[in-house]
């Protein structure tokens, strides 16, 4: 009798890449409806405009690059990252933007490097660092939060003004984006550091209307409650270890440290560490961006580095760079330093004194 | 080493132990098979023993086709240490002796020896210790070894190797974790037989004599765990552990580093940090060899998946076909998807080629999973470099980037991370996402380097061959072209051996510079000779100068001599001894006056062997035969006043004349000979020898022993020259004046020997009377 032969082990743990990045998707569902809760449809219209545009150029190349394409749109990486990116573009951005940006990210930054995990860069990042370095102030174009806005938009003018540029009742975007108090509303990030570059304090600066009065006095209405339901959601992910706790814990801790770091030089200038982590996309960017595992560390410790360095990177151009938020750019730079850090981070094999570093070549 | 023996004693003693990084907790599924006692197998009809079990090298058959052989008789044997025996699992015939193929994952076809059963299963006769206490520790050893034990944990290791190690061992780690799932050989194997284990644990105890012997379990087998615990209560040297569940904790270097926080070193063994594991199956193996007598027949092999019907452990003789076993359990074909039969765990088990392939030493589970039991489809995905696979690594390896370059086939890179630390248990590819056969691919790759090493240990041998010929060539082409050099040094010397440029030359212008003094003496003697007056001053000097002119020709040749080489010596030596003979020439010419120097030089004069120097010592001889002439005219009339004055001067001037008379005649004499006889060694050697030792005082007294030969050889002539008359007197002179240069000088000599003859014959007459007076006082 002729026996079937494979190669050991014959048993596996029953969680597949796929179920990897379902996991994902329904970790980000929390985020997802603080989002769309604040800021209206327009984050839902991205979403199935960035999922459409991905998975037709995920196609397409895989196609021509004469692979199965059945097999590549099923390990649901490409709809992960159109989510991410989604998520990160102002609910109202253009369509045409959010379908350059998409594909952006699936042709260029992943497939031209050889597909899923062959990529160098964060494919979501490097697309919203090339939209945002592109497309300036479309990209900066947020709505202010639900509560504050002066013009409430309804599904109708959010599908009108991503797909024409005005909404039924002939506003535009910069007109939409007025508060209450009829001026035009930049995000928490943009309006402090625009403040505390006209001479104002930064306590002074958080004093406004965007900005809660509670404990959380540095948190901003709206923005916070996001970043807090992305916490919930990367949590969940450590806690199904999908995740591990490396990443999140350190680049958090690097923003705190470098934050609280500048505070203390000079408090009226600098916002403090609970300012730069409950604002803008810290949280999601711990738990949902740099923990992407293609393009982030691979080794313990250079985990560790890898995301200390990105919250050292964030709060650094967040305060001297000329972009409220630096989430994008930080990951992106260190996606750059990951081969360097996995290299020189490299754990002690059993039986070894220390890990061995060996120049390059043999002697 | 972190922690000390009795520190890792007392956390032993609180329960509390070390982990290693990583570790996977797959489903053990040991239900399956460890509910019910180990059964006994039906005798199989055939069994096929492979020579080859163990890790090291296979013995030589000592049977052959057509031999009856009995239960526990040995089948092979090797002078070689590192080798254990076979033996016959039961009493038959042997049917064959061919390559069938085994248990290896490779499934090339091996040696083995094939037995028809017999069924009488006779035993041979066993040699078993009883008291092994009282043996040697090295019999114990030896006959561990004759029993076939290796390592029956998996690696096939020869067990009386680990035993005869020298280091000091402070654990004996006795191994019964059985980390892999579905195995519960092991397991059943403590339950059942623990005091034969404990029997094995004591005489490893005997052999290694170890601090501290610590048997492990993992805790999801407790009865195993109270099993052994209880036949080990007697004893506080042996200690029953239980360690939390993990795989692979049962690892060799792993359950080191959980039970005592040390690390194997990389290029290191157990031993080298105090330490020796044994599987339990092995304790028991030893017990039986022992105790017993018998050989390593049989083992507990675990036969379970839901494929099969009954699953269990059963003792199969080793070399049973696996097919007698599953029929045993009942298999079920149907109930898998394409018939897969697994050998080990599911882990680092591989699977069989066919069901003819035998139970080995190693064989302690047959896995045969239903359709969905285990995950077997391996659509292999993309690597998304999650890392999950560095996180389940227990030595801490970076899998993913070992996997990506053995995938593109950059072994070095792959090595540098560590690839053959790698110790395949399959923990990376269990927990892959994209269930990417991680261990295949580094199997590949070690094996692919493997491959190169031996590729590259054979470019570098032929490689050093190649350099040796090279340089052998090399060295000689210059040999070759220092010779040519030599050589063509030499001739250009040979040329102008004024202008000699190398460090000769010195002595060679010093040995010219004498020649011309020694010349200019000559040239002033031989005008004061016909005055016949002496300048003793003007001699003195010339003497001088030729002896140091020797000394500086002799010098050279010596320092010439060994420089040079076949070629070039030659040329050199000649040249050497020209000038040495030249100035050896002028020299005798300059010292003729005193006669011990004469024979001297004549005695130094038989190493010219030119034409030239020939010539010159002729025109020595002749001149010699002038002197003795004078001499002799000079004697003549002091002869007729000796009579009348006193004998002191008179006969001292006449054994003077008459010994210069004597050695110019047998100069000359010798120098007719060789010219007419051409054998001029053995005349000239004559005088050699005892001229050699002339510069001592005693040279007076052997220049009279010379003289008085010289007058004997005279006198001789003399009676020849009378009876052969004047032609023969003729000859003498007439053969070297044939070959001197100038037809002046030919007549002189001619005359000049003439008158010396004449006056030597004369002084013959006189000598002939005082000979005997001559030869009574020397």
């Amino acid at each position: 009798m002729k026996l079937v032969l494979s190669s050991s082990p014959h048993q596996h743990v029953r969680r597949r890449t796929n179920q990897v990045m379902r996991l994902v998707i329904y970790a980000m569902v929390p985020g997802v409806m603080a989002q769309l809760y604040f800021f209206g449809w327009g984050v839902l219209v991205q979403m199935l405009i960035a999922l459409a545009t991905a998975l037709v150029s995920e196609s397409a190349i895989v196609a021509l690059r004469k692979r199965q394409i059945g097999q590549a749109l099923q390990d649901y990486s490409a709809v992960v990252t159109a989510l991410l990116l989604a998520v990160s573009l102002p609910p109202l951005l253009p369509w045409w933007m959010t379908v350059i940006g998409t594909f952006f990210a699936i042709a260029v930054v992943k497939q031209l490097y050889g597909g899923l995990g062959f990529n160098l860069f964060n494919p979501a990042m490097a697309a919203y660092v090339m939209l945002l370095i592109s497309f300036p102030a479309a990209m900066s174009s947020w709505l202010p939060p639900g509560e504050l806005a002066a013009h409430a938009v309804t599904f109708g003018d959010v599908i009108s003004v991503i797909f024409t540029g005005f909404s039924q009742s002939g506003y535009d975007i910069n007109q939409l984006r007025a508060g209450i108090d009829g001026v035009t509303m930049a995000t928490p990030l943009d309006y402090v550091k625009t403040q505390v570059s006209q001479g104002y304090t930064y306590s002074e600066a958080i004093n406004h209307q965007q900005f809660t009065d509670s404990l959380w006095s540095s948190a901003s209405l709206g923005w916070s409650a996001v970043a807090l339901a992305y916490l919930l959601g990367g949590l969940v992910l450590i806690q199904q270890r999908i995740i591990s706790w490396h990443i999140p814990v350190s680049l958090i801790a690097g923003v705190a440290v470098t934050a609280t770091f500048l505070a203390m030089i000079n408090g009226d200038v600098y916002g403090s560490a609970l300012f730069h982590c409950v604002n803008g996309a810290v949280l999601f960017g711990a738990f949902f961006i740099a923990t992407d595992p293609v393009s982030a560390s691979t080794t313990p410790r250079g985990r560790l580095i890898f995301g200390a360095a990105i919250g050292f990177w964030t709060v650094i151009i967040r305060t001297f760079g000329g972009y409220p938020d630096a989430i994008a750019f930080s990951v992106v730079i260190m996606n750059m330093a990951v081969p360097l850090i996995d290299y020189y981070t490299q754990p002690k094999v059993y039986g070894q004194q220390r890990p061995v570093k060996q120049t390059e070549g043999e002697p | 080493m972190p922690y000390d023996f009795e520190q890792i004693v007392e956390r032993i003693d609180q329960q509390k132990f070390w982990t290693f990084p990583g570790g996977v907790h797959p489903q053990g599924r040991k239900h399956l098979s460890n509910q019910t006692a180990i059964n006994t197998l039906a005798l199989p009809k055939q069994l096929v023993i492979p020579v080859k079990q163990h890790i090291g090298t296979a013995g030589a058959c000592l049977v052959s086709v057509g031999d009856k052989v009995l239960k526990g008789q040995t089948l092979t044997s090797s002078p070689h240490p590192f080798s254990v025996p076979v033996h016959a699992p039961t009493s038959g015939l042997v049917t064959a002796i061919e390559e069938r193929t085994t248990a290896h994952p490779s499934g090339l076809p091996e040696l083995c020896v094939v037995i028809e059963a017999d069924g009488n299963d006779t035993w041979t006769e066993l040699k078993l210790i009883a008291d092994y206490q009282q043996e040697t520790k090295s019999s114990l050893i030896s006959a561990i070894c004759e029993a076939g034990i290796a390592g029956m944990g998996g690696a096939g290791f020869p067990t009386h190797i680990k035993s005869t190690a020298r280091k000091k061992v402070e654990f004996l780690i006795i191994n019964g974790v059985e980390c892999e799932p579905y195995i519960t050989a092991d397991d059943r194997l403590m339950r059942e037989f623990a005091w034969q284990i404990r029997q094995g644990i004591d005489i490893l105890s005997h052999l290694i004599e170890p601090k501290v012997v610590i048997i492990a379990i993992e805790d999801n087998k407790p009865e195993a765990f109270k099993a052994m615990q209880q036949v080990c209560n007697d004893t506080p040297a042996i200690r029953v552990v239980q360690i939390p569940t993990k795989y692979p904790a049962g690892g060799e270097k792993q359950l080191i580093q959980v039970l005592t926080g040390r690390e194997v070193p990389r290029t290191g063994l157990p031993a080298d940090i105090g330490v020796m594991m044994f599987n339990v199956g092995t304790c028991y193996a030893i017990a039986d060899a022992i105790l017993h007598g018998k050989p390593l027949i049989q083992r507990v092999v675990t036969v379970t998946g839901e494929a099969v019907q009954k699953p269990q452990n059963v003792w199969a003789l080793i070399g049973t076909p696996i097919e007698h076993l599953l029929s045993q359990a009942q298999y079920q074909l149907k109930k898998q998807k394409a018939p897969t039969v697994i050998m080990g765990g599911p882990m680092m088990g591989f699977t069989l080629p066919s069901v003819d392939v035998p139970v080995v030493k190693i064989t302690n589970c047959l896995l045969i999973p239903a359709k969905k039991e285990l995950n077997l489809s391996q659509r292999e995905l993309a690597c998304i470099r999650c890392s999950a696979c560095a996180d389940a690594c227990p030595v801490s390896l970076l899998p993913q980037q070992m996997y990506w370059h053995s995938k593109a086939l950059e072994l070095d890179k792959a090595e540098e991370y560590n690839l053959f630390d790698c110790i395949e248990c399959g923990a990376c590819a269990y927990v892959c996402p994209s269930e990417i056969p991680l261990v295949h691919y580094y199997r590949k790759a070690k094996a692919q380097i493997r491959i190169q090493r031996d590729d590259k240990d054979k470019a570098e041998k032929s490689k050093q061959r190649f350099e040796a010929r090279k340089a052998r060539l090399e060295k000689e082409k210059q040999e070759r072209e220092a010779k040519h050099k030599k050589a063509a040094a030499a001739r250009k010397q040979a040329t102008q051996p004024a202008t000699g440029e190398d460090g000769g030359a010195k002595d060679k212008v010093a040995a010219a510079l004498a020649r011309a003094k020694a010349k200019k003496a000559e040239q002033a003697q031989a005008t004061e000779n016909s005055a016949s007056a002496e300048t003793q001053p003007e001699d003195n000097k010339a003497r001088v100068a030729a002896a140091i002119a020797r000394a500086k020709a002799k010098k050279a040749q010596q320092a010439e001599a060994p420089a040079t080489d076949s070629q070039g010596s030659a040329e050199d030596e000649r040249k050497a001894k020209v000038a040495a003979a030249v100035a050896r020439a002028k020299a005798k010419k300059a010292a003729q006056q005193t006669e011990p120097d004469d024979t001297a030089n004549a005695s130094d004069s038989a190493h010219a062997e030119s034409a030239e120097d020939a010539r010159k010592a002729k025109v020595a001889a002749a001149v010699a035969r002038a002197k003795a002439k004078k001499v002799a005219a000079s004697g003549a009339p002091t002869e007729s006043s000796a009579e009348t004055d006193d004998d002191s001067e008179g006969r001292e001037a006449q054994r003077k004349a008459k010994i210069a008379a004597a050695v110019a005649k047998a100069k000359a004499k010798k120098q007719a000979a060789e010219q007419a006889e051409g054998e001029p060694e053995v005349t000239e050697h004559k005088p050699v020898e005892p001229a050699l030792e002339e510069d001592s005082p005693e040279a007076q007294r052997k220049a009279k022993i010379a003289a008085a030969v010289a007058k004997a050889k005279a006198k001789k002539q003399a009676a020849e020259q009378a009876e052969s008359g004047p032609q023969a007197t003729e000859d003498v002179p007439a053969e070297p004046a044939q070959e001197e240069d100038s037809p002046e000088a030919q007549r002189k000599a001619k005359i000049a020997a003439a008158v010396a003859r004449a006056k030597a014959k004369k002084a013959q007459r006189e000598a002939r009377q005082s000979g005997s007076e001559d030869n009574e006082q020397s």
